[in-house]
C-alpha cells in the first residue's frame, strides 16, 4: 500500500557526512523504528524523509511515487515534533483543523476528523483551550491528533516521548502502540535514542551508527526484528548498542575452530563458545561477548570477585573481577544473594557467548535464536 | 532577612530623588501651562488661580487641531509602513539563509548611524525628485527611512527566537510563506510589535528637522514645528505659557499609547509552543 523505499541516500552538510549508503524499505503497515547514538543522523533520516531536508545523493519512494522534489505538504505524510511545535495562538481544535483547511477540505469533514481524533486521544474536553494551558502529556497528544487528522500514508514521529515523565512515557509508548494497531495500513516511522521504546514498538529496527567522518562506510549497522538485532548482532557495535546494561567483551586468542564449536582462551583460561570461526586461523585474535543475564551465577569452573552491586529490586547486578580481562564482567543476579568482597563461582555458557573477529564483525552462531513472529507467538 | 531601617530610608530616598530629578521638569512645565500673564515670573510651583487660557488661546490663534491630525497621520503612517515592511523584512533576514545576510544586517545598522544632518541634503533631493516637497507624504517617507533600521533589527532578533519547529510544522501543514508569517509568526510577534511600534512612533511623533525642512506651508505643518513658531505680541516677547500648554497637548497621545499598549508589551505569548 504505502511502501517507502530508500535507495543510497546520502547526505552531506558541506563536506562532513551524515548519512551514507541509506539502502531501506520500510513496508505498508510497519513499525519501523530508527534507533542509534547520538549524532548518527536518525532524526536526519526521518527529516528527509519529511522533506524537512533535501538529500545529497539517492532517492526516496513513497508508495512507490518519487519524492525527492515534493514539498512535504504534498508527500502524505504527517510529522510529531520532539517538542510538539503546537501553534500557541491557536486553541487545540484550530491546532488540529488548520492542516486541513489548507487541504480545502469541507468545514464539516474537517469538524468531522478533529472530533474523532479528540474522541480516541481523550481530548474533546480540551478543544477550546490553547496550549499553554495544557500539560506536556496534553500537549504531547494534541501533536498527535493534529497528525492522525490529516489520514497520512506515513507518520514520523521525532522522539516524541523524551520530554515527558518516566511513568507518563510508558503510557504514551502504549497509546501510540494501541495507534498503530487501530491505524492497521499507515506505515510508522519513530525516532528515538531510548531502547525500551525501540525494543517495545518496534517490528523493524533500524540502528545508525555515527560516521565520525569517514566516507563510504554505510550508516545502517543492522536492519531487523528486535530480538533479531539482541540474540544476532551482526557486529559489536550492534551487540554493544543494544540491551541495557550492555553486553560484556572478552578479548581473546582463538585455539582452534571446528564444526562444532570453537575454543579461545582469555587470561589463560580456556573457554569454549558455540560460533563457527573455521575461517580465521589458530592464534586470531577475537573478542567474546556475553550478555549480562547469560551469566551463570552460583556455579561453575571459574570465580569472580563482587566489586560492586546495583539492586534494582526485582534482580540486581554484580559487577565481577575476573582473571578474564581488566574490565569487571556486570553479571545479572535474580535469586543469589551477595555482598561486596563476597568471591562468586560462575560459568560463561558456551550457547550464549557471542564471537567477534579482529574487525568486530560477528562469527555466524550455531545456536540460533528463533524469532520470527510465529515463534514469537507462542511466548 | 529584614532590612536595616536605614537601609530602607536610604532606598526611599534615593527613589525619591530620582523621581523629582526626572518629574520635575514635567511638573513644571504642567504648573507653567496653567500660569497667566506675570504669574509666569513668579517662582511658585503651583499657580494661585490655576486657568485654561493658554490652552484655548493656542487653539484659537492658529490651527493647533490641524497640526495635531497632520502628526497624527504622519507618525502613523510611518509606523504601519514600517511594521508592514519590517515584519517582511525580519522573516527574510531571520529565518532565511542566503549569501550576504549579515553584510545587509550591518548595512542597514550602518545607515541608522548617520546623524540627521548628513543626509538632509540628500533626503532633500530625493523628495524634490519624488514630487513630495511640503507635503506630508515627504515626512512619511523620510521617517520611514529613519525608523525601518530599528524596527527590522529589533524584529529580526524576535523572528530567530521564535522556534524552528513552529515552521516545520506549518510546513508540514502545507502553509504558503506568507500563511507562514501573518497567521502563525505575526500573532507571536505582537508584543514585539507593541514595543518596536510605540518607540517608531514615539521617534516619528517628536521629528523636528526633516518636519521643518521638507515642509514651508501652514498646512503640512506638525506640532513639533508648530511649537518653534508659536510667537507672541512683539519680537521681545515668548509666550511661555502657550508653549507649555502646547507641549502637555503633544505628550498625552504619547502617555495613552504606552498605557495601551503596556500589557501588550509585558506579556510573553509564545507560552506553550514548545516546552518550557
Amino acid at each position: 500500500m504505502c511502501q517507502i523505499r530508500l535507495d543510497n541516500v546520502q547526505k552531506r552538510f558541506g563536506d562532513n557526512p551524515i548519512l551514507s549508503d541509506i539502502q531501506l524499505t520500510v513496508e505498508a503497515g510497519e513499525f519501523c523504528v530508527f534507533i542509534g547514538p547520538s549524532g548518527c543522523g536518525k532524526s536526519t533520516l526521518l527529516r528527509l524523509i519529511a522533506g524537512l531536508e533535501d538529500t545529497s545523493a539517492g532517492n526516496i519512494h513513497i508508495d512507490g511515487v518519487r519524492v525527492n522534489d515534493l514539498a512535504p505538504a504534498k508527500r502524505d505524510v504527517a510529522m510529531v515534533f520532539q517538542s510538539y511545535a503546537l501553534y500557541p495562538h491557536m486553541t487545540v481544535y484550530d491546532n488540529m483543523a488548520f492542516g486541513l483547511r489548507h487541504l480545502k477540505l469541507g468545514q464539516a469533514e474537517i469538524d468531522r476528523r478533529v472530533r474523532a481524533a479528540a474522541e480516541s486521544l481523550h481530548l474533546a474536553a480540551l478543544l477550546e483551550r490553547k496550549p499553554g494551558a495544557l500539560s506536556g502529556g496534553q500537549r504531547q497528544r494534541v501533536a498527535i491528533g493534529r497528525a492522525i487528522v490529516r489520514q497520512p500514508k506515513v507518520f514520523l514521529f521525532d522522539e516524541p516521548l523524551s520530554n515527558l515523565d518516566a511513568s507518563l512515557r510508558v503510557k504514551t509508548r502504549v497509546e501510540i502502540a494501541r495507534l498503530h494497531r487501530s491505524l492497521g495500513r499507515a506505515s510508522m516511522i519513530y525516532v528515538t535514542h531510548d531502547q525500551t521504546e525501540a525494543m517495545t514498538l518496534a517490528d523493524k529496527i533500524v540502528l545508525l551508527k555515527p560516521l565520525a567522518g569517514q566516507d563510504g562506510v554505510p550508516s545502517i549497522a543492522q536492519v531487523g526484528h528486535p530480538l533479531e538485532l539482541y540474540h544476532h548482532p551482526r557486529n559489536r557495535f550492534v551487540a554493544s548498542f543494544i540491551g541495557s546494561p550492555s553486553m560484556n567483551f572478552i578479548d581473546a586468542t582463538l585455539q582452534h575452530a571446528g564444526a562444532d564449536g570453537l575454543a579461545c582462551s582469555a587470561g589463560g583460561i580456556t573457554l569454549p563458545a558455540a560460533a563457527d570461526a573455521r575461517t580465521l586461523p589458530a592464534g586470531s585474535s577475537v573478542t567474546l561477548g556475553i550478555r549480562p543475564e547469560h551469566i551463570a551465577v552460583g556455579q561453575g569452573p571459574l570465580k569472580g570477585r563482587v566489586i560492586h552491586l546495583e539492586h534494582l529490586g526485582e534482580h540486581s547486578y554484580a559487577y565481577l573481577e575476573t582473571p578474564l580481562g581488566a574490565t569487571p564482567l556486570i553479571a545479572k543476579l535474580s535469586e543469589q544473594q551477595a555482598a561486596i568482597g563476597d568471591t562468586l563461582p560462575f560459568a560463561l555458557p558456551a550457547p550464549h557467548l557471542h564471537v567477534f573477529d579482529a574487525e568486530g564483525d560477528a562469527l555466524p552462531r550455531l545456536s540460533r535464536h528463533d524469532v520470527t513472529p510465529a515463534a514469537l507467538a507462542t511466548h | 532577612m529584614k532590612k536595616h531601617p536605614v537601609e530602607t530610608l536610604l532606598y526611599y530616598v534615593a527613589v525619591a530623588l530620582v523621581m523629582v530629578i526626572s518629574l520635575f521638569p514635567f511638573f513644571y512645565t504642567i504648573s507653567s501651562s496653567l500660569k497667566r500673564g506675570n504669574e509666569l515670573f513668579s517662582t511658585s510651583l503651583w499657580p494661585a488661580h490655576p486657568s485654561f487660557s493658554n490652552y484655548a488661546s493656542l487653539f484659537r490663534d492658529q490651527p493647533f487641531g490641524a497640526y495635531l491630525l497632520n502628526s497624527v497621520l504622519v507618525s502613523g503612517g510611518a509606523v504601519l509602513l514600517s511594521l508592514g515592511v519590517s515584519v517582511l523584512a525580519a522573516y527574510a533576514l531571520g529565518r532565511v539563509s542566503f549569501r550576504g545576510r549579515g553584510v545587509l544586517m550591518m548595512t542597514i545598522l550602518g545607515v541608522s548611524m548617520f546623524p540627521q544632518v548628513a543626509i538632509l541634503s540628500g533626503l532633500f533631493e530625493l523628495v524634490r525628485a519624488l514630487g513630495l516637497y511640503d507635503r506630508l507624504g515627504a515626512l512619511v517617507l523620510t521617517d520611514l527611512i529613519f525608523t525601518l533600521p530599528f524596527t527590522i533589527w529589533v524584529l529580526v532578533t524576535f523572528m530567530r527566537e521564535l522556534p524552528k519547529e513552529l515552521e516545520e510544522a506549518a510546513l508540514m501543514d502545507g502553509v504558503g510563506v506568507f500563511t507562514l508569517i501573518f497567521r502563525i509568526f505575526l500573532p507571536l510577534l505582537l508584543p514585539a510589535l507593541a514595543a518596536t511600534s510605540l518607540l517608531a512612533f514615539i521617534g516619528a511623533w517628536n521629528e523636528f528637522l526633516f518636519a521643518l525642512t521638507f515642509t514651508i506651508s501652514p498646512e503640512q505643518r506638525t506640532v513639533p514645528v508648530a511649537i518653534s513658531m508659536i510667537s507672541g505680541g512683539s519680537s521681545f516677547e515668548l509666550p511661555w505659557g502657550t508653549i507649555m500648554a502646547a507641549s502637555v497637548i503633544v505628550t498625552v497621545p504619547l502617555i495613552l499609547l504606552v498605557l495601551l499598549c503596556q500589557r501588550q508589551i509585558v506579556s510573553g505569548l509564545t507560552a506553550g509552543a514548545v516546552k518550557g
